[in-house]
């Protein structure tokens, strides 16, 4: 058979089993030293065992960190849990000398949470009424719209946005925001929309739920504007390119080929935002009023769940004070992590696999 | 020196996927034998079992039997053990990128607690000297790190580190395919002088690099060894008509 | 249809086509403008009450001007020490298990799930925790304390950045540590987390940043205090504690302590972020590929 592939070459010889030593560049004394270190060095399966432990161990203790959490939380509510049980989250008091509901009276130790969630629910759902179209607006305008320079600064900013503390968020909002609201913008609604009965005119402070919703609108802004983008990106441009080839505008193509694949994804975004706003505690306690009431007007003074734990923890008078106080915080806790939760899911589903930066 | 190695019904499994099967064969100490075959055969699995790196993925799994010298590798020793005495080169050069030229050869002794200043510096020198890459980098042992080298230097490179630990056998994983002809040729030259200390085995698809430095070559076929014979018969004699059809190149 | 309602629709889509773009325009300037006007007064506000005194003095009591937030800074400081002391270990090496052990098993996915879902928990919530578990066993608030709830903060963040970082290093790399023989531990900490570790460090300065920024849960853990405290058994001031008290008062030349402060403590953070993008910008894996 033809061996024209081979046949310039030399061909080794046959071996030799008893191939004499060679010379070698090795001092064979120097070369047993090192084999011999080598085995004396031995197994390292005990050593490499106890290190897989540890690591596991501490990636045992996020576990462990919601067990603390949990478990002390219920362990201080139980008080409280026992007094009013469920009538906690949903009945009021009625004040029997004044005939006008008392929800929060730690000195006659009557606690209702339903100020406090009317408060956080409201607060929470307007930031969300003003930042979650902002936000997809500037996620498609940094993944669609914007020219290539520009995206990296702008895009920074954005996430400077998210990085500032949020009790600098309510120092600002304290000094500049609430007199702006204070001598333009709540007049200005009281006029223009006081018809509907939301904007009354009795809290002339500039405080309440419309600075508390803004200032968290631009709290909240960040997060769902940068999982958006993320969730945006991760449409396959094929999918845009099928858009426009049928001959659509470029917004077309971005409500069609990039919106429409990612509105899961766009929906557990605004929900991880709706969880940061459920919890935001500083700058809300700096701007919305603290009275544990409700009132009909947005304009009026009101008080979330982490702001009252916030404003009353430290002097709570008495242990049923207290222990209605870790119960909110408890609540706090429960719900945030269903809300978070839900929305890491969504947005796993679309981006296959969890979300880059841990926010 | 160098030891020979024997191979008794070597059976591997990626999770179902049978992809070595009833594999026996003996490689003869101080010498360089060659494993050639079309890609997917499991030569390089096989290479992999012979230190016990197949076993690295969650879902492998081995049987049989692998003595390397007098010992069974996996019935008497541990892999880490193993892997000190039987070294290994892979395709793709890959020094350690955060460490000096210095620290990757070195990294084999450091690593397991070698301590010795002085011996350390020869040793490096000597494993250098040995994959002939000492001239060119002797200046800047300890200012370079290992990735700032070409690519054929890498793979000396990775070589020396492999020499450094003083290995019984020397594994190689297609280690010049990754790399252009000037470089692929001195590291088969260094491979015939290597192999006068250590036992070589050579992966390669390359049959020309096979009849150039080995003496004995084994064909591997799905997963099966057809033919395991000298070098110079496998090429100009086979004995089995499926070694005939790969090395004249009617597949693979 | 018609031509010309053929051609009507098309410039009905162009406008639209203009329209959102505009409004797309729109809001990135409404988002942008805020953080420009906040940085902006910041400066203005904080600038001006920036002296050396600021750096060096405790506060003076109420009415007396002059002044400064020294005890803050420190007290800063010392809590972020024995936050990062807790959280970066044990942060460092759940990340090391997430992706050098667990990789892909059950076990490896609940604990990324729980640690994203721990970072929405509010610290508020984390506060009152703790307060729990160490102050009133305690009997009183502690910088030890207020240490431990950041501590606790740092370690999801710190957990996830670090297991991103090492699943970025090559198997390669990995591979190579291995076929010499080295011990499994050795070659995880010398050579993996050895190569991630520019990319770690800066999972961790994000993770300090953040926490540098914390109030709600230090009011009831270190609670603050208007001396120079460094004891690990009492309370302790910090700097956004400190900003928060002082906000809410109503006293002018608080308010004026409270901008200075809150401009050092943006500033530290803007060079936090800065670096870590600068970090990641510039390629972390330099030379691994």
């Amino acid at each position: 058979m033809p061996d024209y592939r081979i046949s310039q070459v030399q061909l080794p010889q046959e071996p030799d089993p008893q191939k004499t030593e060679p010379d070698s560049q090795a001092a064979p004394a120097k070369v047993s030293e090192i084999r011999s270190f080598l085995m004396s060095r031995g197994n390292s399966a005990i050593a490499d065992r106890s290190f897989l432990w540890l690591m596991v161990l501490c990636a045992l203790s996020i576990f462990g960190i919601v067990i603390l959490i949990a478990s002390e939380l219920i362990l201080r509510s139980q008080l409280a849990w026992h007094k009013f049980g469920l009538a906690f989250f949903c009945k009021g008091f009625i004040d029997p000398y004044s005939n006008l509901p008392n929800y929060w009276d730690p000195v006659n130790e009557h606690f209702s949470a339903l100020p406090f969630i009317y408060g956080t629910l409201l607060s929470s759902f307007l930031s969300l009424l003003l930042a979650v179209p902002l936000a997809i607006g500037v996620a498609v305008f940094l993944t669609e719209m914007c020219p290539g320079i520009l995206r990296g600064p702008l895009a920074f900013l954005t996430e400077l946005l998210a990085a500032i503390p949020s009790v600098i968020y309510g120092l600002w909002a304290v000094f500049v925001l609430v007199p702006l609201l204070r001598e333009r913008l709540n007049p200005f609604l009281t006029t223009t929309l006081g018809w509907t009965g939301f904007f009354g005119s009795d809290n002339p402070t500039g405080l309440g739920f419309v600075a508390a919703g803004i200032i968290l609108a631009i709290m909240i802004l960040p997060i769902i504007s940068s999982l958006t983008r993320e969730v945006m990106t991760a449409v396959p441009h094929s999918q845009r390119e099928a858009v426009l080839a049928l001959g659509a505008t470029r917004w077309e193509m971005i409500r069609m080929g990039v919106l429409r694949n990612a509105r899961i994804g766009i929906v557990g975004a605004v929900i991880l935002g709706l969880g940061r706003a459920l919890g935001e505690t500083m700058a809300v306690t700096m701007v919305i009023g603290n009275s544990p009431e409700i009132h009909r007007s947005l304009l009026a003074n009101g008080s979330s769940m982490a702001s009252v734990i916030a404003n009353e923890f430290a002097e709570a008078s008495g242990d049923m004070h207290l222990s209605a106080l870790m119960e909110l915080g408890l609540a706090l806790f429960v719900v945030t992590i269903i809300v978070n939760a839900i929305a890491r899911v969504l947005v796993w589903a679309v981006t296959r696999g969890a979300p880059s930066q841990a926010h | 020196m160098g030891v020979g190695i024997e191979v008794a019904n070597l059976n591997a499994w990626y999770g179902a996927n049978h992809a070595l099967q009833e594999i026996n064969l003996n490689i003869p100490a101080n010498h360089a034998t060659a494993l050639i075959g079309p890609s997917g055969c499991g030569k390089s699995t096989f290479v992999r079992c012979l230190n016990r790196m197949h076993e690295t993925d969650p879902i492998a799994h081995v049987t049989g039997t692998v003595l390397i010298g007098d010992l069974d590798i996996y019935k008497d020793a541990n892999p880490v053990e193993i892997r000190r005495r039987v070294g290994m080169v892979f395709q793709r050069p890959n020094p350690f990128p955060t460490m000096s030229i210095y620290d990757n050869v070195a990294a084999g002794l450091k690593l397991n607690g070698y301590g010795n200043r002085h011996m350390l510096d020869e040793i490096v020198e000597r494993a250098l000297k040995n994959s002939a890459l000492w001239d060119e980098v002797k200046d800047d042992l300890k200012k370079k790190s290992g990735a700032s080298l070409s690519g054929g230097q890498q793979q000396r490179l990775c070589i020396a580190r492999a020499l450094a630990v003083d290995p019984e056998v020397l594994l190689m994983d297609e280690p010049a395919s990754a790399l252009d002809p000037v470089s692929t040729a001195k590291i088969e030259d260094l491979i015939f002088q290597l192999k006068a200390q250590y036992t070589i085995v050579i992966v390669t698809h390359n049959m020309q690099q096979a009849a150039r430095v080995a003496e004995k070559t084994g064909f591997f076929l799905n997963g099966r060894m057809v033919e395991f014979d000298l070098t110079h018969k496998i090429f100009t004699n086979p004995s089995d008509k499926r070694t005939e059809d790969y090395i004249t190149g009617r597949f693979g | 249809m018609s031509a010309a309602q053929f051609k009507l629709r098309g410039q009905m889509r162009t406008i639209i086509d203009h329209g959102a773009t505009a409004v797309a325009v729109g809001s990135t300037i409404l988002v942008i403008a805020p953080l420009i006007a906040i940085f902006i007064y910041l400066i203005y506000k904080g600038a001006s009450s920036l002296n050396l005194d600021f750096f060096i003095k405790v506060p003076k009591p109420v009415g007396e001007s002059g002044g400064g937030m020294a005890n803050a800074i420190v007290g800063s400081a010392i809590l972020l020490a024995v936050g990062s002391l807790i959280g970066v270990p044990i942060g460092i090496s759940g990340g090391i298990f997430l992706a050098e052990f667990g990789r892909g098993t059950k076990l490896a996915n609940a604990v990324r799930f729980t640690a994203d879902v721990l970072n929405g928990v509010p610290s508020i919530v984390m506060g009152i925790a703790v307060y729990s578990l160490i102050v009133v066993p305690q009997g009183h608030f502690s910088a030890f304390s207020g240490g431990v709830v950041l501590g606790i903060m740092m370690i999801p963040t710190v957990c996830r950045t670090t297991e991103e970082m090492l699943l970025m290093v090559p198997n390669s790399v990995r591979e190579a540590a291995l076929a010499l023989g080295v011990p499994n531990w050795r070659s995880v900490l010398a050579i993996t987390v050895k190569t991630a570790s520019p990319g770690i460090i800066t999972g961790c300065m994000l993770a300090f940043a953040r926490v540098a920024g914390e109030t709600a849960p230090l009011i009831f853990t270190a609670f603050g205090n208007v001396g120079r405290s460094t004891k690990l058994s009492e309370p302790i001031a910090a700097l956004p504690l400190q900003i928060y008290v002082y906000a809410i008062s109503p006293y002018d030349e608080w308010h004026r302590l409270a901008w200075a402060g809150a401009l050092v403590l943006i500033m530290l953070i803007v060079l936090a972020v800065s670096l870590v993008r600068y970090v990641t910008s510039r390629g972390v894996m330099k030379g691994a590929s």
